[in-house]
């Protein structure tokens, strides 16, 4: 399922049982799936025009009117343009506002470099008391929306929109927003992946268990705060790390894992991630390959702090 | 009524607040007391005792950095004690420089980066609608700050959504930090500007408080959209030492000595 359409219908659900909940675009609610909630709440999703800065300080008015917004729009458009309305309308003014960034990374595929955000988990991460989310599939965003509406803060979800592997689809699954999920467990070495690779990052595991690696998978859907525990307990447990993302290797998720292992418990840690590079435009496996992201280069650097 | 005394204190106890630190955004304090003095006197729906009470009426400083006006228009009301005026910007005050509503009774929204106070207006006007509470949320922006893109997303918002309960007062001191603003980025004419975005716009003397009142009745009887209120104003009104710095008083020292001399200037 694409995991826009999961955001919607549970926002359409949610919003019908809490009159307090917006939905506010900004010229892509056909885009982010949104569009449709406007016949049902005519006055309750509001489409703000381009104006990305103008709607991040008006989700902020509205919280402060008691209302619980959302916002969306891309990525980068809301961590790179809005940023200090951010900083200061929202986590400043202590607002309770919730900002999706659609698109993260490689996956603005041919929209290409100027839609790319590399960047956005390292800037949301270090607002004071921004939790950043970063769901792996519809399942889990769908699980994650009432726990972030009765979360009371700003919430970053950064949210690939459509079609991706299902990881997390099965009767048993329990979310919880700030606990890392373990998806296959290892002894030899923990990878912690957040995201659109985390179907690659299992992928890998498999071929990583043939060559007789038997590698632990983590799910860090709750970049900040980072489930220190999980984290802790399997480094500890295999002594190896790698971490794997759709972002610069710079302050998303190898920044948050290394600041938590060197402070706690220094371990070798490697990373797939963007090599601080800027965006271009190509399909989805092809940005994979370009990147460095794929399954095969999963697999490789794993095997490289051995 | 009568505002001319409410607006004489508020310049003294502005002046007194900025005193206390010895500097501070002396001349955008000082071109705004009457709006001031006219709102909380008779038009804000609001209870001191009770500053968070819901559907109550709404100010936002977006011009930030005249915080101290607004304390000491709070403290005149009697939202806290005015000794608190003294405590400006020291380290832990519930006063600083640029409004902070997590820190002060009787803010209604924290602003210092330019543009995004008129933004969380348009909010609070939004909020007001969907309520169905008629309250009236009033903004005041700088002449200067119109320079700001969010501005005018703000003004084109609130216009296409019809917010009738939404007033954006201009002060209009023709100053800002670098010297005047037709010289730094020329904004005239404002009024045109703001009549093309859609709203009701007046032009009155920021200095008159009974044009100030006739202003903002005549904007609660307007419908279908948000009205602005265009303020004639002097940088700095009401101490000569402060009107002559001209745009050098954005930011300036305030001795013990000039405080008293400007005390006596504005005796009742």
């Amino acid at each position: 399922m694409e995991v826009r359409k999961a955001f919607a219908s549970t926002l359409q659900n949610l919003m019908e049982k809490n009159e307090k909940i917006l939905m506010l675009d900004a010229d892509l609610a056909k885009a982010g799936g949104t569009f449709n909630l406007r016949q049902v709440f005519p006055d309750r999703a509001i489409d703000c025009g381009i104006a990305e800065s103008n709607m991040v300080s008006v989700a902020a008015g509205l919280s402060a009117y008691g209302y619980i917004p959302f916002v969306s729009t891309f990525a980068p458009f809301l961590a790179r343009r809005t940023f200090d309305q951010i900083a200061v309308s929202v986590v400043y003014a202590g607002q309770n506002v919730k900002l999706i960034g659609m698109d993260p990374g490689i996956a603005a595929e041919l929209n290409g470099g100027t839609h790319m955000s590399f960047e956005d988990i390292a800037a949301m991460r270090a607002l004071s008391n921004m939790v950043v989310f970063e769901p792996v599939d519809a399942t889990q965003m769908a699980l994650a929306l009432p726990q972030i509406i009765d979360y009371n803060g700003p919430v970053y979800i950064r949210m690939f929109r459509k079609e991706t592997p299902d990881v997390f689809n099965r009767p048993d699954y329990k979310f919880d927003l700030f606990k890392a999920d373990t998806i296959k467990e290892g002894k030899d070495i923990s990878i912690f992946v957040s995201g659109l690779l985390t179907a690659d990052t299992v992928a890998a595991a498999e071929i990583l268990a043939k060559e007789g690696i038997d590698a632990e998978v983590i799910n860090i859907h709750t970049i900040k705060p980072i489930d220190q525990k999980a984290v802790l307990d399997s480094a500890k447990k295999t002594g190896r790390v790698l971490t794997v993302e759709n972002h610069n290797k710079f302050g998303g998720l190898f920044g948050a894992v290394s600041e938590l292992l060197s402070e706690k418990l220094p371990t070798k840690c490697a990373y797939v991630a963007i090599e601080d590079k800027l965006g271009v435009v190509g399909k989805l496996a092809e940005l994979k390959e370009h990147y460095g992201l794929t399954t095969q280069d999963i697999v490789k650097k794993a095997k490289s702090v051995f | 009524m009568d505002f001319k005394a409410k607006t004489k204190e508020i310049r003294r106890l502005t002046l007194s607040c900025i005193a206390s630190i010895g500097v501070g955004h002396v001349g955008g304090c000082m071109s705004i007391a009457e709006v001031l003095s006219v709102l909380y006197s008779k038009h804000m729906r609001v209870d001191p005792n009770n500053p968070d009470k819901q559907g109550r009426d709404r100010l936002v400083i977006s011009k930030g950095h005249a915080g101290p006006a607004l304390y000491a228009t709070l403290a005149s009301f009697g939202y806290f004690d005015k000794k608190e005026l003294l405590t400006l910007n020291r380290l832990g005050t519930s006063l600083p420089s640029h409004c902070n509503m997590q820190l002060t009774p009787g803010v209604d929204m924290t602003a210092g980066s330019l543009g995004q106070g008129i933004s969380c207006g348009v909010g609070l006007a939004l909020g007001s609608k969907l309520n169905k509470d008629g309250a009236r949320i009033y903004v005041i922006v700088g002449d200067g700050e119109n320079q700001e893109g969010q501005v005018w997303e703000a003004a084109m918002l609130s216009a296409h959504k019809k917010l009738d309960n939404f007033t954006v007062f201009v002060d209009n001191n023709k100053m800002q930090i670098d010297g005047l603003t037709k010289d730094v980025v020329n904004i005239e004419s404002i009024a045109d500007k703001w009549r093309a975005f859609g709203f009701e716009v007046m032009e009155v003397d920021g200095h008159n408080e009974n044009a100030i009142d006739e202003a903002i009745t005549q904007a609660k009887t307007v419908e279908g959209k948000p009205t602005c209120i265009v303020l004639n104003t002097v940088k700095g009104y009401g101490v000569s030492i402060f009107e002559k710095m001209g745009f050098a008083n954005h930011s300036t020292a305030v001795s013990a000595e000039l405080l008293e001399a400007s005390l006596k200037e504005l005796e009742d």
